[in-house]
Formats: structure tokens, C-alpha cells, sequence
């Protein structure tokens, strides 16, 4: 399911119509991944507060997307652009690459609480794939 | 047996009280089939569901979607016993539909997100929680009776 132009245009344009609030998009999808999934709070013993509200989850979740955004800007080469943090959730972090898809989902839930009019089925489809195949490159290294 | 919060119960029961049943039924199918388009396989006699535009214009899509939410309800009522309250439509689904079942959490996450775009902020994290594992629960049950 590899991404047309059309796809990467969606995509791209609909990353400027996030612009500043993809931290806080960010920060919310991390916050309600640990919530509505308590298992990959497994990952995150480390954190002394995982509520929604934690300064820790605003942080990395704020990290989190400012990577997105880096690979959006190079989603021509996704396995490039990702390798280097591939081989740290590898290698270092050990992230089951399954909670890819579902940090992945929740990000969707949140864009689509953002952006009830603009996130339509086609921009959605389009952004899904994106997120799939950013969830594959994160993945390239670890076997 | 699935034991469910006060606040779960309350929060499934007002998510579904307020619910537009011929807006959001025809919203979730017609993205689940937009997004995930293999999922058109079982709607074959539906006519038109070339592009987006006409799948989410197609009046097919759109009835059937609100059956599908409709078909939520009996859920709603019975959430202790969601298992047995699906059991016939779980034999449907899988004798004479022959629907793959991974199917069913695909629309369960296109419900989810076409609620989380109506509801806004009011769909917060303790909300989703309790939406998402109501869900689940419907989604096993469909599933429960395949061999």
C-alpha cells in the first residue's frame, strides 16, 4: 500500500493545516494511547505521571510529532529518514512494533476531534496510509 | 462476564441516547469502505462504489450503515450479556456472510473515529476508554460463534 503523489500532497497539506497544534495533538494522542490502552503504559514504568495531564506525556508527545513532521518532510524516503530512530526503538527501546498502529490510531481519533470538517474519509485514507508505512520504516531495522 | 463501571454504563448509555443514527451509520460504513477498501468485497450488489464521493453519496451505503448502528442498540440495552444477545448474528455473519471477522474492528475504529469528530473535547480520554472497550466487547461477541 505504498503512497501515491496524490496521497503525499494530502498528507503534506493537511500537516500545514495542523501547524502549531501538532504538539498539543501530539501530547493528547500519547495521553489516550496509555489510557484506552494500558498496555503500552509497559513502556513507560520510567514516568512518574501518566495521566493526561503529565508534563512527561506533553513532552514526548510533543517529540513524537515534531519526528512526524521531519517525515513528512522527507516522505519520499521514509526508511532513510527514519533509520537512525529505527535502530534506537530496536535496539534500545525494544517497542513491540505493534504499538505503532495503535499510537497511530489514537493520533487519527485526535485529529479527527480537531478537524470534524477537514478529515474526511479521502484525507483520512490517505493519512492512514502514511502513518502505516511510517509505522513499517520505524520498523526496518528491527530484524 | 464483562464487568462494567458506573461511569461506563452511564457514558455508553448518554453516548447512545444523543446518538443520529442516519448520520453517523452512514459516516462509519462509508469511511470504513473508503479507508479500508477491500472491506467492498461483501457489498457487491451495491451498485456504485467506484470513488469516495460515490461511495459516501450512495443510498445503499447510507441504509445499511444506519442498520448496522441500529444493530448496536440491543447491545446498549443488555451490556451484561452482550455475548448471547449476538450469538445468532455472530452465526450470520459467519455462515451465510462469510464475513472475515478482523472486518468488524475496522468499523469499530471507523465508529470510533466519526464519534470522536462529532463529540469533540467531550470525547475525552475516559470517554474513548469506555467507548473502545464496549466495542471490543460487541466485536468478540460477533466473532464468538466462528468456526
Amino acid at each position: 500500500m505504498s503512497l501515491s503523489g496524490r496521497d503525499k500532497t494530502i498528507v503534506k497539506s493537511f500537516w500545514d493545516k495542523i501547524g502549531s497544534r501538532s504538539a498539543d495533538i501530539g501530547a493528547e494522542a500519547l495521553g489516550r494511547m496509555l489510557r484506552v490502552f494500558p498496555q503500552t503504559k509497559t513502556y513507560f514504568a520510567h514516568w512518574s505521571d501518566l495521566g493526561p495531564d503529565s508534563p512527561q506525556v506533553r513532552k514526548h508527545g510533543s517529540v513524537i510529532m515534531a519526528a512526524v513532521g521531519e517525515a513528512i518532510g522527507k516522505i519520499d524516503d521514509l526508511t532513510g529518514a527514519l533509520s537512525s530512530l529505527s535502530e534506537l526503538h530496536a535496539f534500545k527501546l525494544r517497542v513491540d512494533p505493534a504499538n505503532f498502529r495503535i499510537l497511530a490510531h489514537n493520533l487519527i481519533v485526535v485529529i479527527a476531534s480537531y478537524f470534524p470538517a477537514d478529515f474526511t474519509p479521502e484525507a483520512h485514507v490517505s493519512f492512514d496510509k502514511f502513518l502505516m508505512r511510517l509505522a513499517f520504516a520505524l520498523s526496518e531495522r528491527y530484524r | 462476564m464483562v464487568e462494567w463501571t458506573d461511569f461506563e454504563r452511564a457514558t455508553i448509555a448518554d453516548i447512545f441516547s444523543k446518538m443520529e443514527y442516519e448520520v453517523i451509520g452512514p459516516a462509519a460504513l462509508s469511511r470504513c469502505l473508503v479507508v479500508y477498501p477491500w472491506t467492498q468485497r461483501y457489498f457487491g450488489n451495491f451498485g456504485n462504489l467506484y470513488n469516495a464521493a460515490a461511495i459516501i453519496g450512495n443510498p445503499m451505503v447510507a441504509k445499511h450503515g444506519t442498520t448496522i448502528l441500529h444493530g448496536l442498540d440491543r447491545a446498549v440495552k443488555n451490556m451484561d450479556n452482550i455475548k448471547s444477545e449476538y450469538a445468532e448474528l455472530s452465526v450470520l455473519h459467519s455462515e451465510k456472510l462469510h464475513v472475515d471477522p478482523d472486518n468488524f474492528k475496522l468499523l469499530s475504529d471507523c465508529l470510533t473515529i466519526v464519534i470522536s469528530a462529532k463529540l469533540g473535547k467531550e470525547f475525552n480520554g475516559e470517554v474513548q476508554a469506555a467507548f473502545q472497550k464496549f466495542l471490543a466487547v460487541v466485536v468478540n461477541s460477533l466473532g464468538r460463534q466462528y468456526h
